[in-house]
């Protein structure tokens, strides 16, 4: 028994703390170093953000390029696939066409309604706010983790929170700013949790990422109105995004309501980033 | 010249796992093998127990390491954390090294089930219990069923690349 114990002793030691077969390190040491790099991360060490943000840059720059050749025959796949259902899609958009030119007049007109009501109320107009276009370099979505890289970060004023859109829906929030890159939770990542306002009963939940293409709804008043069909926005009250961007509809699942976003979060290549933050001064 | 060439061959060969590695931590290959959410595993432990195991000399800790550091900035997560887990995978798959007598791909596919449940483990309680991160336990699971189902196929291709290696002419 104290021979087995002293053997197993002897082979732990072995395998973390002597360097081994043309080994340069012990394992011990390095494990101490990556429980140095994550307490500072934990800690937010602030004279190690310059060297991160540039070592982050670096890499993201290589992961983007590795990726260059995956990227390009997955775009040469979907083009091949799409000229399968050439013919549906063109039905399926003459069908939406003609839907969204009845709905034209109407949206014009609540515009115009809603421009005149904004002005009485002194708020900041969307269109007033000098936006950020920026490009997806890097698309990490997996089932634990569902983020986007942007081309673009200090360099170009982003700073975190910041909402960022895709064709004028919400995808999500900016969480880590680098000098020429910067990263964007996606609104269906589990960690990802937005006030959030339904329309047309005017409710007020809080959305959380569900890891796939729905988000779920919480804190919804007891005696909830709403249905499938309702138009989820983001409702301001966390004074980090603006109010009334739009995020999806409600779709009910199982007796239970889920936001379906209107973007697929699959499909981004080009991002707007509303830049609503005040300059520091 | 022969001789050169051979040298150059094997060389350029024992690189290969460093290669594949880099490669995987670079594209985040790990969690992307993944089809309507079901299967999902991560061929970076593979790559790291298979050639820490057999091979020690060709796999570096510290690169190792090196590549725990890239994985966690292209997924986002906190810096350090794929160095922990690439690292204590190299320390249990040096412990089983020292422990085996007679190594064959069944011994060390029966020693990988519980390394891959403790990495795992490892992973989830820092990033859960001091980063608050929320991760889906059901995919973690499927993971790291999916993992170690896969460690017989890429151990039976890597063992016939190992193969090739000499350590020698190194």
């Amino acid at each position: 028994m104290e021979t087995s114990r002293d053997d197993f002793i002897i082979a732990i030691r072995s395998a973390f703390l002597q360097k081994g077969a043309a080994q340069r390190f012990s394992l011990l040491v390095l494990i101490i170093i990556s429980v140095i790099l994550l307490s500072l991360d934990f800690y937010k060490a602030k004279p190690l953000n310059i060297f991160r943000s540039i070592s982050k840059d670096i890499i993201y720059r290589g992961s983007f390029i590795i990726s260059l050749p995956f990227k390009s025959l997955d775009r040469g796949y979907k083009t091949v696939k799409t000229h399968f259902t050439f013919y549906d899609d063109y039905q399926n958009l003459k069908n939406e066409l003609y839907i969204l030119k009845a709905q034209q007049s109407e949206i014009e007109f609540l515009k115009m309604q809603n421009k005149e009501l904004k002005i009485v109320i002194s708020d900041v107009l969307h269109t007033n706010i000098k936006n950020i276009i920026a490009k997806v370099i890097l698309d990490k979505q997996s089932p634990f983790l569902k983020s986007i890289i942007l081309n673009k970060g200090t360099n170009s004023n982003l700073k975190k929170g910041m909402a960022v859109l895709h064709k004028k829906n919400m995808v999500g929030r900016i969480v880590e700013v680098n000098y020429l890159s910067s990263r964007v939770l996606l609104i269906n990542d589990l960690n990802s949790k937005i006030p959030v306002k339904i329309q047309p009963s005017g409710e007020n939940a809080i959305m959380s990422g569900e890891g796939n293409n729905l988000a779920s709804l919480d804190f919804l008043p007891k005696l909830s109105t709403i249905e499938e069909e309702n138009i989820v926005f983001t409702s301001g009250s966390d004074g980090v995004f603006d109010d009334g961007i739009p995020i999806g509809k409600i779709t009910e699942i199982e007796e239970k309501f889920y936001v379906e976003f209107f973007s697929d979060l699959n499909q981004i290549n080009f991002v707007t980033v509303i830049n609503n933050k005040k300059e520091d001064n | 010249m022969i001789s050169f060439n051979r040298n150059l061959y094997y060389f350029l060969l024992s690189l290969f796992p460093i290669f594949l590695l880099f490669f995987l931590v670079l594209l985040d290959f790990d969690y992307s093998f993944h089809s309507k959410k079901l299967v999902t595993f991560n061929l970076t432990y593979v790559v790291i127990y298979y050639w820490v195991l057999k091979k020690p000399e060709i796999l570096g800790y510290g690169l190792v390491f090196f590549a725990g550091v890239i994985n966690d900035v292209v997924t986002g997560l906190p810096m350090g954390i794929s160095s922990i887990d690439y690292l204590i995978l190299c320390g249990i798959a040096s412990y089983f090294r020292n422990i085996t007598l007679r190594p064959s791909l069944i011994n060390d596919w029966i020693a990988f089930v519980p390394t891959i449940f403790i990495i795992h483990s490892i992973h989830y309680s820092i990033l859960n219990g001091f980063f608050a991160f929320e991760l889906n336990y059901y995919y973690l699971i499927l993971s790291s069923i999916f993992t170690i189902t896969i460690y017989p196929v890429a151990g039976f291709i890597f063992n016939f690349i190992s193969d090739f290696i000499t350590p020698k002419k190194i």
